[in-house]
């Protein structure tokens, strides 16, 4: 056991402080709250003049700055959004006109080569028709010479057989 | 055995005379002076950088904070009217876990574990109660006691207990936190003594010693959530009171 006059910090008992327990000793009271109320006044007035304000602001300035950057984010989006919108008008824009510009052009071409190709038969054509009148001219033209041929070629033949010339317009008369 | 009443003595350091009162600066003095220090040190030494992300150090401050702005919104509503008292319960709640904290250093000074200084903080709020709720209501705190909804009949009875419950807040306010600290730290040092009482016997005593050493062990971790819970709980009640001076309507 521990020597009786001896306590954990080795300082010896005073005889003055057993009689009261010292947490309810009235003698100790005034000490105390006089002390407390000077401690405690000094340390609210620090507090809620430099400490907590500034703490205060700080998360005040946190909180302000993600609503901002939400903010900012929130923007970019929809800026975004409409920009891509844009896009696809435009895009959708090109591609109507494209489609206008191929179908003209097609048309264009078609027209084109109809009108050629009615010129190109309307020659072939008048070609055609020149042709034709020239051969029922020459036809005309060659079935008169079978006449004379033929005449020529009787009048021959009989002028062989007879001995004597027959004229081609007696050789007709004849015939 | 070591007598477990020691660890509450007043020492008297500076002997000091105030206007013919005892001012006498004591080693509950020198904790209340030295949490004061550690408590303005470190929540102005840990917001020096301002930072928009926070070191360590200024997150613990943050913390601190938004744990009591929270309490204050909780109990008392978010108006501006409520956060204009949140420094004082701010400073209450960080005195006190302060001084709980520096009790748990062996062979500090616990100074809540003295009634004069809880019932000096507990008066503190009682007085600001009654202060602020005639301020705020005039007459209508008086509201206060006389709940509604209560028959006619029955409402003197009512008054009267509302009244003295009224009354008797400020020594519930107050022993609570004292009596905690006070037994702890008395049952801390009992079952200390008796792991000295059984090493010094020898032998297979010394054996059994093992016994109070795990239950001053288990009674430390005990006794480091009550210091904090007991300043959560004096903090939350200085909440609710004021909370009826600001709205005494039940």
């Amino acid at each position: 056991m521990a020597q009786p006059h001896n306590t954990e910090t080795g300082v010896p008992h005073e005889a003055g402080h057993s009689t009261a327990f010292p947490p309810l000793d009235p003698n100790n009271f005034a000490p105390q709250l006089i002390w407390l109320a000077i401690t405690f006044a000094a340390l609210y007035t620090v507090l809620s003049r430099v400490a907590l304000p500034r703490i205060g602001e700080v998360i005040e300035e946190r909180r302000d700055r993600i609503q901002r950057d939400l903010d900012a984010a929130e923007r970019l989006k929809s800026e975004t959004e409409k920009a891509l919108r844009d896009y696809e008008q435009s895009l959708a824009d090109a591609r109507n006109k494209s489609g206008a510009i191929a179908r003209e052009t097609r048309d264009r071409l078609a027209a084109e080569t109809e009108r050629e190709r009615a010129e190109v038969d309307a020659a072939v054509n008048a070609k055609i028709a020149d042709a034709e009148k020239r051969i029922n001219e020459m036809k005309t033209t060659a079935l008169s010479s079978v006449n004379d041929i033929a005449a020529e070629t009787a009048g021959a033949i009989v002028g062989k057989l007879l001995g004597e010339d027959v004229s081609v317009a007696e050789v007709k008369k004849v015939l | 055995m070591p007598d477990p009443i020691h660890q509450f003595e007043i020492k008297r350091l500076v002997p000091f005379d105030l206007f013919g009162l005892d001012a006498t600066f004591t080693n509950s003095s020198l904790f209340m002076v030295l949490a004061a220090g550690i408590i303005s040190g470190f929540l102005i030494v840990s917001m020096r950088g301002r930072s928009l992300v926070p070191t360590r150090l200024q997150s613990l401050s943050e913390i601190l904070y938004e744990f009591v702005a929270n309490m204050v919104r909780d109990t008392m509503g978010a108006g501006h009217g409520a956060m204009k008292y949140f420094p004082l319960v701010f400073t209450i709640f960080i005195f006190i876990l302060t001084l709980n904290m520096l009790g748990m250093i062996p062979g500090f000074f616990t100074v809540t574990s003295h009634l004069a200084v809880t019932a000096g903080l507990a008066l503190l709020v009682f007085v600001i109660v009654l202060a602020v709720g005639f301020a705020k209501n005039g007459v209508g705190f008086l509201k206060l006691f006389v709940p509604s909804g209560v028959p006619i009949y029955v409402l003197p009875l009512v008054v009267m207990i509302e009244i003295i419950s009224f009354l008797s807040r400020p020594i519930s306010h107050s022993v609570r936190l004292f009596a905690n600290m006070l037994a702890g730290h008395i049952t801390l040092k009992v079952f200390a003594g008796f792991i000295i009482m059984l090493l010094g016997a020898g032998g297979a005593y010394g054996v059994l010693a093992i016994l109070p050493l795990t239950m001053a062990t288990a009674l430390t971790a005990l006794e480091f959530l009550v210091a904090f819970l007991q300043a959560y709980v004096f903090a939350m009640l200085t909440c609710m009171y004021l909370n009826d001076a600001l709205h005494p309507g039940h």
